[in-house]
């Protein structure tokens, strides 16, 4: 190396020996200070491999003598988390959910802690926006199964709808199946078709419409009602309105009459608690629909 | 009485002098420099901008400016924590950032114009880096003494006294550290509170820890590391000197009239030699805060303070020689001087080309003039400057203090109602941007048979809402517009969302849609 070493004449900087068009690159001394610096990050870099995971292993890497982990990170930061809302939690699930909505405090909390706890537990049927789907209601609008105040949608979510482990649980009456069980016959059902249509100003046979009034009253309005307003207490849908759980056309509310589809929602309390309950309660009637 | 009796010479070397005297090593220590101190105009000049610039930076955030019960008193504050930026009469939110950014375009084009008149007058003068290595060179000189003694201090032997005058300047400059350190927290926060709060250990951790860092690298680049920072760690030599072109204005070692140097300029004149009008004092050298000699020619160190201008206008007063041997010049003026010394052919320089016989510089010399400051360059870059700088004023005189954002909300988009009606929901937030509370009225505009409702605030509904604001806030709301079914129409609707203060008159409008499946 040193038989090789060039020289800058001008500058009598020594040079790295790589020449472009003539141009000798200079191999320019660093200050010490710089080099020393450079050595304090080697020796630190030695620490930290001594002092956190960094070897990777066959089985995971080594585990640093501080024992730190990402994990532990995590779970300690979800433990502050979690006792920095207990205070909130247990005043929300000793209010009433009025008083809860009345103090903006716990209305807020609640809010945002209701739509973290729907995306995680809801959105899988009523969808993200809860917007819901064929079957699954719709959050948003003014229609309500069960009624639409702060406490009837929190019983209806702590207790469910036909829920299966739950005692308190919403228990509508399952609705007949008209054709399936021949309670109608498929002429009945056709005309009766043509009255619900007509309940809810959709286009609709004029005489098969009146033709069929008469089993409507027979045999839906006791929990529909005699002009289709539904009832709340059985869970029975209103059938004047424009808003349909199984769809509005013709097929689909035939298709209900004649081998009704049953809903069912599990009950939350056990597994969320009240206050969790509540919360999405306070959440879901801010969406725009709540009374 | 010869020459050299009158004046004092410098066994000064020139430490940076390029990488010449630094052998072959790789790595190369710091040599110590201790440079002499000097009096003149230049000096004086940087006494008043270094008393300028410190004077600014500790003083701003103790003044005061009454905003009102709403809002801070302190005159410049960057309220990181309720994100507004506060200066003077001007509130800024993070939205209105592009002020801040627009200064800092004014800042970069007037570093150009600076730059293309007299050169690196930034690193010069104003770059904090220079400004607290003079002050710290200041207090060094109080302690040590001048370089004589500065240099047999420091090649002394350990002893009480060396000890005592060491720890006093060091201790000294960490106050300043210190001082410095501290006052760059109060530009963040109400500065008497954090004042208090930091002296009795109450205020935040990240204080400390930005008074402590601030602390450590004023104390180690003013004090220890100096000079190095300009040549290694800043890249602000390299890019400046690229602004440079042969009108701008370097500090410069006219070598066409101090040619050939001597220092026994009589001796050597009895001799029947000629000698130019340096006399190898070597001041220019032993003044200089980076260790260069300003007559090896521009070389990046040079950071153009102008302090060997100084000493070499003291020594030429001194022995009666014109001023300037080192000046302020162009390199259009230098080369049409040294043509003129040399007589048009490169190789030695006559000094008899430009003196007369008494020593005096001869007519037809190009010496400093005025008009180099106005060229094509100069007046693009300072064009360009006031059009940002109207431009920004313009803005901010005829700024919004109400706007309204209006996000549309996608999922869902359209929800129908039982009674058919279609519903739209909107996130509206309404910015009071002044430091009142104010009633501002929202509404829907063109949207027939279309009322609103807001989340929250059952009482608030029709085409028109009145809605509380707090002062200096943002309100966000969540806006249900509803058409009926006999207005409804497939597809998207435009129809206007509007915010107005009838008190002020302001007004601010949002295009929004209105969507039915």
């Amino acid at each position: 190396m040193a038989a090789n070493r060039k020289v800058d004449k001008v500058s009598g900087v020594e040079t790295t020996g790589h020449t472009w068009d003539g141009i000798e690159e200079l191999n320019s001394p660093l200050p010490r200070w710089w080099l020393w610096t450079f050595y304090a990050t080697i020796v630190f870099a030695m620490g930290y491999v001594i002092a956190y995971p960094a070897l990777p292993g066959l089985s995971g890497a080594t585990q640093g003598l501080l024992g730190w982990s990402s994990r532990g990170d995590i779970k300690s930061e979800m433990q502050l988390l979690n006792q920095s809302r207990a205070a909130m939690r247990t005043k929300i699930s000793a209010t009433p959910i009025q008083q809860v909505v009345a103090d903006a405090d716990m209305r807020q909390f609640a809010v945002s802690s209701g739509a973290a706890l729907y995306k995680v537990n809801c959105v899988q049927c009523h969808g993200s926006g809860a917007q819901g789907s064929k079957g699954f209601p719709n959050l948003n609008d003014d229609s309500w199964l069960f009624g639409g105040t702060m406490e009837q949608i929190q019983q209806t979510i702590a207790h469910g709808v036909r829920s299966t482990d739950d005692a308190e649980t919403r228990v509508p009456p399952d609705m007949p199946k008209f054709g399936a069980d021949q309670m109608l016959t498929a002429e009945q059902i056709d005309q009766v078709t043509e009255t619900v249509l007509q309940l809810s100003n959709q286009e609709h046979d004029q005489a098969k419409a009146a033709a069929g009034q008469q089993v409507f009253v027979e045999q839906c309005a006791s929990c529909h009602g005699e002009a289709g307003q539904g009832n709340q207490e059985m869970g029975a849908p209103q059938l004047n309105d424009a808003i349909w759980l199984r769809g509005n056309t013709r097929e689909d509310i035939r298709a209900q009459i004649n081998s009704p589809k049953l809903g069912m929602m599990p009950a939350w309390n056990g597994r969320l608690g009240e206050a969790a309950t509540k919360e999405l309660a306070v959440y879901i009637h801010s969406l725009g629909g709540g009374q | 009485m010869t020459v050299t009796t009158l004046i004092d010479r410098d066994e000064a070397r020139a430490v940076n002098a390029g990488a010449k005297a630094k052998g072959i090593s790789l790595y190369a220590a710091r040599e110590k420099i201790f440079p002499k101190a000097v009096s003149g105009d230049f000096r004086r000049l940087k006494w008043l901008i270094m008393a300028v610039t410190l004077g600014i930076y500790y003083v701003t955030p103790w003044l005061r400016w009454d905003r009102g019960p709403n809002a801070p008193d302190q005159a410049v504050l960057i309220d990181f924590a309720h994100r507004r930026f506060y200066f003077f009469f001007i509130e800024i939110w993070p939205q209105e950032f592009f002020y801040v950014a627009g200064l800092l375009v004014m800042a970069g084009v007037g570093l150009f114009l600076v730059t293309s008149v007299v050169g690196r007058a930034w690193c010069g003068y104003s770059c904090p880096q220079t400004v607290w290595t003079d002050l710290f060179l200041a207090i060094e000189r109080f302690f040590d003494g001048d370089r004589n003694a500065q240099m047999r201090l420091d090649a002394a032997p350990w002893s009480l006294h060396k000890i005592s005058v060491r720890i006093a300047k060091h201790a000294i400059w960490i106050v300043v550290a210190i001082a410095t350190g501290g006052a760059w927290i109060f530009y963040f926060a109400d500065a008497p509170t954090l004042a208090y709060n930091f002296a009795t250990g109450q205020a935040p951790f990240i204080a400390y820890a930005t008074v402590a860092v601030l602390t450590a690298t004023t104390y180690v680049f003013g004090g220890l590391m100096r000079e190095q920072v300009c040549i290694y760690m800043c890249p602000w030599p390299r890019i400046q000197a690229a602004m440079l072109d042969e009108d701008s204005l370097v500090v410069t070692y006219n070598d066409w009239r101090g040619e050939p140097r001597s220092r026994g300029s009589k001796k050597a004149a009895a001799q029947g030699l000629e000698v130019g009008d340096c006399v190898d004092c070597n001041a220019c050298v032993a003044v200089c805060p980076t260790g260069i000699d300003i007559r090896d020619g521009q070389q990046l160190e040079c950071i153009t303070c102008a302090l060997c201008i100084d000493a070499c206008n003291g020594i030429m007063d001194k022995i009666g020689k014109p001023r300037a041997l080192i000046s302020y010049s162009t390199l259009r003026d230098y080369s049409h001087n040294m043509a003129m010394a040399t007589g048009g052919t490169p190789g030695a320089i006559h000094p008899s080309r430009v003196h007369a016989a008494d020593g005096s510089l001869l007519e037809g010399l190009k010496h400093f003039n005025w008009h180099i400051f106005i060229r094509p360059r100069t007046l693009i870059y300072m064009g360009a400057w006031c059009a940002i700088g109207l431009g920004m004023l313009y803005f901010l005189l005829t700024r919004d203090r109400l706007q309204v954002n209006v996000l549309h909300d996608r999922n869902p988009v359209a929800i129908t109602l039982s009674d058919g009606s279609i519903r739209n929901g909107y996130t509206v937030k309404l910015l009071n941007m002044m430091p009142e509370p104010r009633t501002i009225t929202f509404s829907v505009d063109g949207l027939p048979g279309a009322t609103l409702s807001i989340a929250d605030m059952p009482e608030a509904t029709g085409r028109s809402v009145d809605i509380p604001v707090e002062p200096d806030k943002l309100r966000s709301l969540h806006v249900f517009v509803s058409q009926l079914p006999q207005f409804v129409q497939k597809g998207q609707t435009k129809f206007q969302l509007q915010a107005s203060d009838r008190q002020s008159f302001e007004k601010d409008r949002y295009e929004a849609t209105f969507d039915v499946p």
